[in-house]
């Protein structure tokens, strides 16, 4: 096929201006039982009911429990899954309704850099095939003849040796696996890269040369990125703004200050009192909140507040009426940098004693 | 000189006399619970041979926890896996070195009760536990299999030890969920059941590779306690594999830090933090993103490591270390004793300069 000459570029959107609107997105996974005939038993309500607006040259990052919903609200927002509810809109366009031509250019400009390096690389390819392979898809961006050298040059913008082109994944670490899928998301020039724990397998130099990385492409190229991780304090250093999920549902956003030195939702208070700080003797004064019991399953889901099951503030309220992802009553219109969403019925700064 | 010159000089009569000396709180002439010497490891591709383990040396006692920390691909994972028995081979050979566990050489004894020991007395928790987990097998079914193949109890008594495990790891509703397969569980109950599975057998020994890293930080301090208590309770000697350096400070008792598959230092988890003896170490600490924010440049070591095959002829990390002089790219540093002022602590470092970087106040401009 011959390659196609790349369309004009569109009127690169303002600075600031949303690249990325998501409305009340849902993703609702049925759980079957039987191995023959598969029988509807139930549902996982994996994302539900998540709105943000992502804006260009911004980082939001996510962090959350595990199995909240992180991984999957990626894989809508590169389009690798089809929402079961609201809107995903890039540049205004709705993408979830998107096909053939329209979505394939629409994706080329989302990109995704995986979880798992041990399972996302296909073992039977070579690293310059499995980096290059976006160009088979989207030849306009690297014509044949130019794939290798451009192979080269994203593995040593992710600092891998080039010559290591023709390897395959066995033959690297974990930590060199990563870097190998975040050379493949960046290979096509995306303007929004979705990033599942794109350092969480990598030792802290390495982790600090991607983070560097990804914030020096962001400020080149005015990257937009959604990064998901659960070291929060590698989140609160690339992110504008974070967001803190909860079984399907954002629990509170903000930024970093907001989030991290003025957090209102209990389960955010939980997350930050847990974090291990790199320092043998700081520990021992720390005051840990313990949250009781595992996350309810999403399958079902408690009533009200999702996180009452495990609230040390839980009242009688909270197992009745949802609260709403917005600035708490008590702070609205107060110049304090506790005036942020928060999705709690009793929302408050100070960190009250936990029982238990 | 430090235990691991030591090790490599002595053999195993004198070295044991001598820690008897030396170490003043373990119990006298003793052998280590597991003791590293030396190990070399080795792979054959078609792209040729490379060495990704160098001769690491290192060790753990009963009711302790080493962590091993270090560069992506320095032979980390390797070298446990040596440990373990379980590496690839071909292409993996271990080609030179010890494996000392209560003083008798794994690599040396018959195939039979080489197994019998790693099969009942140390155990390994890996970092994905999906993978490592049976899939189309109960999880019940999967602990209790442990104990009809290693203990020889009844299906029946199998099952209610499997049962019992669950609830000693914390799985609410265990009788109930022993039924249920591994997708059916969360990636933090997953882990505790790896962990369960790890503990069946009552080890000697636990190495963990990186067990947290797919945890968020209520899981993992969750998991990090479990460990620790179970440690505890059984005296269990416990690896730690990871890249989070605060696990690490709070629950490693040494550390060992691997650079392009040597060790390059080790030290007492306070002095290391306090004082590291080694460029690398400090260039580890000072990237580390602190939780109150700062700038948005984390520091990183400048360049990229050394693929085994191109490794420099002196220091490993010459071509990236802010202290190097011609001597690091001429001669290979050895282990050195680390003399801190405190003779109690052993420490190690395979720096020219280690005396430097110890008195170093703060951290060195990089070029
Ligand atoms: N294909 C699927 N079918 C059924 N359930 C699914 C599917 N994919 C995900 N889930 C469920 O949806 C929920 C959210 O999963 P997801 O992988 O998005 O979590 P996560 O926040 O990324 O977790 P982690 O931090 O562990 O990666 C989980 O309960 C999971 O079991
Ligand atoms: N099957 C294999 N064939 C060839 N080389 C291999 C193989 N497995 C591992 N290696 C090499 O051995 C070296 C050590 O790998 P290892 O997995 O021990 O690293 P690690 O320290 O655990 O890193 P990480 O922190 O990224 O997990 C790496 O350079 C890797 O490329
Ligand atoms: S030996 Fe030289 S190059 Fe190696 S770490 Fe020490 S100062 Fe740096
Ligand atoms: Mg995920
Ligand atoms: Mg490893």
């Amino acid at each position: 096929m011959p390659a196609t000459p790349s369309p004009p570029p569109e009127p690169a959107a303002e600075p600031g201006a949303p690249v990325l609107e998501v409305r009340d997105l849902a993703k609702v996974y049925p759980l079957t039982q039987g191995v023959l005939v598969k029988r509807q038993v139930g549902a996982v309500r994996a994302v539900d009911g998540v709105s943000f607006d992502l804006r260009r040259g911004e980082t939001l990052g996510v962090v959350g429990e595990s199995g909240c919903g992180k991984s999957t609200l990626a894989r809508l927002l590169v389009t690798l899954e089809q929402p079961t509810a609201g809107e995903i809109r890039y540049r205004g366009e709705d993408i979830t309704r998107l096909s053939g031509r329209a979505l394939k250019a629409v994706r080329r400009n989302i990109q995704m850099v995986f979880q798992d390096p041990y399972t996302s690389l296909n073992p039977r390819m070579t690293v310059g095939d499995i980096i290059g392979e976006p160009f088979e898809i989207h030849p306009e961006v690297a014509p044949k003849g130019d794939r290798r050298r451009k192979v080269r040059e994203l593995l040593d913008v992710v600092g891998l040796n080039p010559e290591y082109i023709n390897r395959y994944p066995h033959q690297f670490s974990g930590g060199q696996r990563q870097r190998i899928g975040i050379a493949r998301g960046l290979a096509l020039n995306p303007e929004i890269i979705i990033c599942d724990e794109p350092v969480s397998a990598l030792d802290v130099s390495v982790q600090a040369q991607v983070v560097n990385l990804l914030a020096r492409l962001q400020e080149e190229f005015a990257l937009s990125y959604l990064f998901i991780a659960h070291d929060l304090s590698v989140v609160r250093h690339i992110s504008d703004r974070v967001a803190v999920m909860y079984l399907g549902r954002f629990a509170e956003t903000g930024t970093g200050p907001q989030i991290y030195d003025h957090p209102t939702h209990p389960y955010t208070q939980a997350l930050l009192s847990a974090v291990p700080v790199p320092d043998p003797d700081s520990h021992r004064g720390r005051e840990r909140i313990i949250l009781a019991g595992d996350v309810p399953s999403p399958a079902a889901p408690p009533s009200g507040c999702r996180f009452r099951t495990r609230c040390w503030k839980a009242r009688e309220r909270c197992a009745t009426e949802v609260p709403r992802l917005a600035v708490p009553s008590s702070f609205q219109g107060a110049d304090s940098p506790a005036a942020h969403p928060s999705a709690c019925h009793f929302a408050e700064e100070r960190l009250p004693a936990p029982s238990g | 000189m430090s235990r691991a010159d030591r090790d490599a000089e002595q053999d195993a009569g004198q070295d044991a006399e001598q820690r008897a000396g030396q170490d003043a709180e373990g119990p006298p002439a003793v052998p280590r619970l597991l003791e590293v010497r030396d190990l070399r490891v080795e792979f054959r591709t078609r792209d040729g041979v490379t060495e990704a383990v160098s001769g690491v040396s290192y060790g753990v006692d009963a009711g302790r926890t080493l962590a091993v920390l270090g560069e992506s691909g320095s032979g980390k994972s390797v070298t446990a896996q040596a440990v373990m028995g379980i590496l690839d081979s071909p292409p993996a050979r271990v080609t030179g070195g010890r494996i000392l566990f209560r003083g008798r050489d794994l690599l040396r004894m018959g195939e039979d009760e080489r197994r019998r020991v790693r099969g009942a007395r140390m155990a390994m928790i890996f970092q994905d536990a999906l993978s490592a987990l049976n899939p189309v097998l109960s999880v019940g079914a999967q602990l209790a299999e442990m104990y009809e193949v290693h203990q020889g109890l009844s299906r029946r008594a199998a099952r209610a030890r499997a049962v019992e495990l669950m609830d000693r790891v914390r799985i609410p509703a265990a009788r109930e969920r022993a039924g249920d397969y591994p997708h059916q569980f969360s990636g933090g109950m997953r882990q505790r059941i790896m962990i369960a599975m790890a503990l069946a057998l009552e080890p000697d020994l636990i190495i963990a590779d990186e067990p947290t890293t797919a945890l968020d930080v209520t899981v993992q301090a969750q998991v990090m306690d479990l460990l620790a208590e179970l440690r505890r309770e059984y005296a269990m000697g416990l690896i730690l594999i990871t890249h989070d350096l605060g696990v690490v400070a709070d629950v490693a008792d040494t550390i060992a830090v691997m650079y392009a598959g040597r060790i390059v230092e080790t030290a007492p988890v306070r002095d290391l933090y306090r004082r590291p003896a080694h460029p690398y170490t400090r260039g580890l600490l000072d990237s580390v993103p602190r939780l109150d924010g700062g700038g948005r440049e984390l520091y990183a070591i400048k360049g990229l490591p050394p693929g085994p095959a191109d490794l420099p002829p002196g220091c490993p990390f010459a071509p990236r270390c802010p202290r190097a002089q011609d001597v690091c790219r001429a001669e290979r540093p050895p282990l050195y004793e680390v003399a801190c002022g405190d003779a109690s602590v052993r420490r190690a470092s395979a720096c020219h300069f280690w005396k430097d970087e110890l008195d170093a106040r703060d951290p060195i401009a990089a070029p």
